[in-house]
């Protein structure tokens, strides 16, 4: 069988914001490099990123500085994160972005003509630098035509628009290949044609973003098979706070043309109500005692605070996002809920339809386009939607290298961990993968050139890694791959979703085992050329390990922070705080769950917040210690 | 259950097949296939991403018209229609839904980049909201290539795609062309020369098919042509060009231009070591002479833009080619 | 494909020319679209036609333009420079010879007709519906070579701003005319007579000032809107009326032919102008 051989410095795999930020880094420093996608270039999932991007540049707000933004991202994470890494981001964000102005981004601009920045839940300031609502696709195309620009440079120097920087657009990678423990290239094949390639480098810099696609709601693409977590993880690198999953409690369950779209809080904030399908306004049920305090006990009250919040406590249908998807889950799990899985949002019966419009003009005109649902007609259906993965493969902060029993292989963007901690502020990603994209590509290029002598993959290797791929093919009775895929999701959704059990998360390992054995089997029919059933049996193996590593760390932390919401553990536990679970491999496919402490901050950087602050998060020996050395 | 009509198929050979589906209440056409490739023909190619009308992925054309799959409401149409979906016409198919979009890349590539300006530092760039609006619009551009797909200068005349850009492209010439720091001043004559705005009659099917509604005709294709006019067919500046000779330097300068040479064919598929001919790479055609729709030359030599006859290697080869991408081996008698 | 090492096999690459021998796919029917795609560009055909042939009739009919008690001039006769122009109605003088063939506004018609037939949006027009080139979006080309606007004759499409300048002038014409009516043999007055002709000066403007070429010029060519303020007012004006260009320029038709009927029949006494002051 022919395979096609590319030899490369560098390797970047994924061409959303931080792929296409590290391979123009690598070819800036010199390195031959290739950028791998899945989909079409300039298409990767950055593109849905709306907001914008967070850097303190402190153009609309001159208070702004690195330190504020230092400590709002830690506040957001709840002092999970890794303590370097969330220094350098907020140090060189500004930097990165301004650099995207040269690349010829066009930012919204401020009276005397800067990068103009909005205020975004969690960031003290104004600050997230935005074009509109569609921020990631300025970004990627940004990126997309800086890469061009670097072709045509290398065209007029050598004749060759890929002589120096090529991308590979519509080429899934399958396989890291590794000679002692050193990478020495990655296997994959080619959408369109089926044929296999080789890359031989010596550097590979992962940047495959999120897994969201193994929930069954979830506003991420087909891409987010955590294909990258998984190739991390055959290679030997480790995946760190795997149980950090960002949702959004109400997102479209139905119609399925808008499943997974977020619906803003403010359509709640505006006098949204949920109710159950027997027509329950049922959040007065779900009021923690410690907010019985702020909220509403009776509808009467709750209406009134609208018109007069002064005077009146809070609807509950503003309890924090956690609380209110709890309630959700709980009424869907009690059999109250629509077929889709979800509950009613309804604005439709309580406002005119003139003052949705006025108010929710946007929100409105998504649901009337996308799915000709009229949100002043109808209610809603909405339910918890998974949105972003905070783990992901351990790093070093400064290089961007994975940690691990290898060596060569580099990771930025949402596929590595630890930056935000257990909860991303919005506007946090967009700029983490200006920045350590940037970084990996550079040590990526700086680690290929160090090297000696470049490690060799071996033909054994490639055999295999063709035989595997192959193998659905060959079983066209197999598993169906959708309905595996189908089931991984409804597994995922409901045992491993937004609120947690012990209960439930064992009963999901076991699903996902016997999932894994039915997964061994999957087949496809049809040939080689773009066969998206292929495809999806291909990537089911990787979605498979990376759920499972969630499952495993969800069921180990027993505490309530961030992303990961265990209701027999409600409370944050300080002594968690200083515990970090990686998963690795053993053996296979064996995921093995290990806890690791997690690195103190620097007493400069721990002098950024109040003693009161800390206090909350810290240990009381762990709190002494910090300001102890403060003096 | 609706009926759908899908062209199965790849390059060798293709139908439209027909198939049953279930249909509920609030899908788009883009459900409908994913369930097409759940339960009955999980091989049935097409491509998607966001499935919120974001990325541009899902092009297809359905009942004739290029649209979005994943903007395309089941809703618009009637319980009893047949639906059909295929793929884009204007670029060669790959397997089923999924065509080979490679032109638009190619010709982006040729598209010289924003260009900094030499004086400023990042974070020293200040510029008026009024100023980057025009452009602002442009780069809503999704690249779903649906334009692309309809303009009939390509979709029809498979021809002109060498010389032709098309309506993505010509955004973005507006877009850097109004971009109140981009430091190039030859944008306008790009445009015309290595773009071929010209063989566009402004019908406005690219507008009509745009998901982004960029009013690509309105703001950007006539006001490139008016751009054009400015360099170009103002009567002053024409009559100054001959007389001062003034287009000759600049074509002059425009060779020695590094920025690559657009519309000249990539045809290069392997690039042969020195002195080894390269025997498979496909040759350039050379370009049918210049002649009117009745066939035969323009009428005047005065609107012709050069002197003499067109050259036989079409007008935008430089000299003296490079030996690697001839197919020629020169005989040499003594040694063998 | 750029080959990268000396075992590199040859592939498919995606570094592919603009111009592939790949074949499209193949699909038998030309056009799979079933909507009625012929009737806008239909409709255009026999409105364009209609229109078309009322002028040339009314042109070389060379009577009725002109109603000598109110002071009514069509506009298909202005400015009247044939030296058979009636002495009132000629406004500019009398100056060229009558022949058949030339009608008595023999400077300003071909001027109007060369800047319609150059506008942008009759362009869009009569490249659908007479010349087919598309007839609608994604129905094939009539023709089976195109090389659009850049050839000669298509290539003059480029002159249109040149006309615009012209016919600034020419309605500014009408507009005196317009003016100039509302003095008739008897004075002041004001008939239904004077506000067709002032809602027809109105649409004049309208077309005209919405005309892209009219767009570019007051501020479309600028880089910098900030530095010019003015300027860019002007643009953001011609701006809001560009979009509507199409329909002032149907309403324009509409309103030239109706000044010209009406005063034809006042002109040839089938009516009475209906006077609302003197
Ligand atoms: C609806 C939505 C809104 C958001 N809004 C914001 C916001 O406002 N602000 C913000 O900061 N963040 C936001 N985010 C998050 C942010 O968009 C993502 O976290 C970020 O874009 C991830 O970028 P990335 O470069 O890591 O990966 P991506 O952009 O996802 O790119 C992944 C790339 O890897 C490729 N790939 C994957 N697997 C393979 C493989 N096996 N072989 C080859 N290639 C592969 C893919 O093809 C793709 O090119 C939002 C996310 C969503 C879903
Ligand atoms: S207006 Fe021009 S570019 Fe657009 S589709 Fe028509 S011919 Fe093509
Ligand atoms: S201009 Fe519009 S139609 Fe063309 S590629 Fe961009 S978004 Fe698509
Ligand atoms: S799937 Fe992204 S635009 Fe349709
Ligand atoms: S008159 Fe129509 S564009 Fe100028």
């Amino acid at each position: 069988m022919s395979i096609q051989r590319h030899q490369y410095d560098v390797v970047v795999i994924g061409a959303g914001g931080a792929g296409l930020r590290a391979a123009i880094e690598a070819r800036l420093a010199g390195a031959k490099t290739a950028v791998i996608s899945k989909s079409l270039f300039g298409k990767a999932h950055t593109v849905m990123a709306e907001g914008g991007a967070a850097a303190a540049m402190g153009n609309v707000n001159p208070g702004d500085s690195w330190q504020v933004h230092f400590r709002d991202t830690m506040r957001g994470g709840k002092f999970l994160n890794d303590v370097r890494m969330a220094e350098l981001h907020a140090k060189e964000s500004p930097e990165r972005v301004w650099e995207l102005e040269i690349y010829g981004a066009l930012f919204d601009r401020t009276k005397d003509g800067r990068i103009s920045q909005r205020n975004f839940g969690g960031h003290e300031y104004p600050r997230l630098a935005h074009v509109g609502d569609r921020t990631g696709l300025e970004m990627i195309r940004t990126l997309q035509q800086k890469i061009v620009s670097l072709q045509q440079e290398d065209r007029a120097a050598t004749g060759e628009y890929e002589s120096r920087l090529r991308v590979f657009d519509e080429t899934t990678v399958t396989e890291l290949l590794l000679e002692d423990g050193k990478v020495a290239g990655a296997f994959g094949y080619d959408r369109e044609s089926g044929e296999f390639l080789l890359f031989e480098a010596p550097a590979v810099v992962l940047a495959t973003g999120g897994i969201g696609r193994s929930f069954k709601v979830t506003s991420n693409s087909w891409e987010y098979t955590g294909d990258g977590h998984a190739l991390a993880l055959r290679a030997g690198g480790k995946l760190i706070n795997m149980e950090f999953i960002q949702f959004h409690p109400t997102g479209m369950v139905w119609p399925p043309s808008v499943k997974g779209i977020l619906v803003t809080e403010s359509v709640r904030g505006d006098g949204g109500v949920l109710k159950n399908t027997e027509g329950q306004r049922f959040m007065f049920d779900y009021v923690p005692d410690v907010f019985r305090a702020y909220y509403a006990d009776t509808p009467e009250e709750a209406d009134r605070w609208y018109d007069d919040p002064d005077n009146n406590r809070r609807p509950p249908e503003l309890l924090p996002r956690d609380e209110v998807a709890r309630a959700i889950n709980a009424e869907v799990k009690a059999g109250r809920g629509t077929k889709a899985g979800g509950v009613l949002l309804d604005i439709a019966s309580r406002r005119s339809a003139e003052f949705i419009q006025r108010k929710l003009p946007s929100m409105y005109h998504q649901f009337k386009e996308l799915a000709d649902v009229d949100i002043t007609a109808q209610p809603m259906e909405v339910g918890p939607t998974c949105h972003y993965v905070m783990g992901g493969v351990e790093v070093d902060a400064d290089t961007g290298a994975a940690t691990g029993a290898v060596e060569g292989l580099f990771a930025a963007g949402e596929v590595s961990g630890g930056m935000h901690g257990s909860n991303r502020l919005g506007g946090n990603s967009l700029s983490d993968l200006l920045v350590f994209g940037k970084r990996a590509g550079e040590h990526a290029a700086a680690y290929a050139t160090a090297l000696p002598s470049r490690p060799r993959p071996s033909q054994a290797d490639v055999t295999t890694a063709e035989e595997a791929a192959l193998a659905p093919l060959a079983r066209g009775d197999g598993e169906n791959p959708y309905a595996l895929q189908q089931e991984l999701q409804d597994v995922m959704q409901s045992l491993v979703g937004i609120i947690r059990r012990r209960g439930e998360l064992e009963d999901s390992l076991q699903r996902l085992a016997e999932l894994r054995e039915r997964v061994d089997k999957v087949g496809a029919t049809g040939g080689r050329r773009y066969n998206p059933g292929w495809h999806l049996a291909l990537d089911l193996r990787n979605m498979l390990v990376v759920s499972e590593c969630t499952a495993r760390a969800a069921l180990e932390r027993e505490e309530s922070r961030g992303g990961h919401t265990r209701e027999d553990f409600p409370d944050m536990k300080p002594e968690w705080r200083r515990v970090t679970l990686v998963c690795s491999l053993a053996g296979a496919d064996e995921v093995r769950l290990a806890q690791q402490p997690v690195t103190p901050m620097r007493p400069e950087l721990a002098g950024l917040f109040e003693r009161d602050e800390l206090a909350k998060y810290y240990t009381p020996e762990e709190l002494s210690s910090a300001t102890a050395d403060l003096g | 259950m609706r009926n759908f009509r899908i062209w199965r198929g790849d390059a060798s050979s293709g139908a439209l097949e027909d198939y049953q589906v279930e249909v509920n209440e609030g899908e788009v056409v883009l459900d409908v296939l994913h369930r097409l490739q759940a339960t009955q023909t999980p091989d049935l190619a097409c491509r998607w991403n966001c499935k919120a009308g974001k990325c541009g992925s899902c092009s297809v054309e359905i009942n004739g018209m290029p649209k979005l799959a994943c903007m395309t409401r089941m809703s618009t149409f009637t319980a009893d229609e047949t639906i059909t979906v295929t793929p884009l016409r204007t670029f060669p198919v790959i397997r089923d839904l999924v065509t080979d979009v490679s032109y638009n890349y190619v010709k982006a590539r040729e598209m010289p980049a924003f260009s900094p300006p030499p004086d400023l530092a990042p974070g020293e760039y200040r510029m008026q909201q009024v100023d980057v609006e025009r452009s602002q619009e442009f780069r809503k551009c999704i690249e779903c290539f649906l334009c692309q797909n309809v303009c009939h200068v390509v979709r029809d005349h498979e021809e002109n795609k060498l010389a032709f850009a098309g309506p993505r492209l010509f955004i973005r010439a507006a877009e850097l062309d109004m971009h109140p720091l981009d430091a190039r001043t030859d944008r306008k004559e790009h445009t015309r020369d290595r773009q071929g705005v010209g063989y566009c009659n402004i019908t406005k099917c690219c507008t009509e098919v745009c998901p982004e509604h960029i009013k690509i005709t309105d703001n950007a294709i006539i006001p490139m042509k008016e751009r054009v006019v400015d360099r170009r067919y103002d009567p002053l500046v024409w009559l100054g060009r001959k007389i001062f000779r003034r287009d000759q330097v600049e074509q002059q300068a425009a060779a020695e231009d590094t920025t690559p040479a657009p519309a000249s064919p990539e045809t290069v598929t392997h690039r042969a070591s020195p002195g080894q001919v390269n025997w498979a790479q496909e040759i350039q055609v050379p370009p049918a002479p210049a002649v009117g729709p009745d066939g035969r030359f323009a009428m005047s030599e005065v609107l012709i833009d050069r002197a003499g006859a067109p050259s036989p290697f079409g007008d935008d080869v430089t000299f003296p080619v490079d030996p690697e991408q001839l197919r020629y081996l020169h005989p040499r008698t003594d040694e063998d | 494909m750029t080959t990268t090492g000396a075992e590199s096999a040859p592939g498919p690459s995606k570094a592919q020319p603009a111009v592939t021998t790949r074949p499209r796919a193949a699909i038998a029917e030309r056009t799979l679209r079933k909507d009625r795609w012929w009737l806008p560009p239909g409709i255009v055909a026999i409105g364009l036609a209609a229109w078309v042939t009322y002028a040339t009739v009314r042109v070389f009919l060379k009577e009725n333009y002109w109603v000598a008690e109110h002071h009514y001039l069509t506009p298909f006769y202005s400015p009247c420079v044939s030296l058979e122009c009636i002495p009132e109605a000629a406004h500019f003088g009398r100056f060229v010879p009558d022949l058949p063939i030339l009608p008595y506004a023999v400077i300003s018609l071909p001027i109007l007709l060369l800047f319609r037939l150059t506008c942008y949006y009759y362009r869009k027009a009569y490249y659908r519906s007479f010349w087919l080139s598309p007839p609608a979006c994604a129905v094939p080309d009539g023709h089976a070579r195109y090389t659009g606007e850049t050839r000669f004759p298509l290539v003059l499409q480029n002159f249109h701003r040149y006309t615009f300048y012209l016919v600034v002038v020419i309605t500014a014409i009408n507009t005196w005319d317009m003016f100039l009516a509302f003095g008739g043999e008897a004075g002041f007055g004001i008939g239904l007579g004077n506000l067709v002709l002032l809602l027809n000066v109105i649409f004049l403007w309208l077309y005209t000032l919405s005309c892209h070429s009219c767009r570019h010029v007051t501020g479309g060519r600028l880089k910098h809107f900030s530095k010019h303020p003015i300027r860019y007012r002007w643009w953001t004006f011609v701006s809001r009326i560009n979009p509507k260009h199409m329909q002032f320029a149907w309403i324009s038709l509409g309103t030239l032919a109706l000044v010209d009927a009406y005063v034809m029949a006042v002109s040839a006494g089938w009516i009475t102008d209906l006077r609302f002051f003197n």
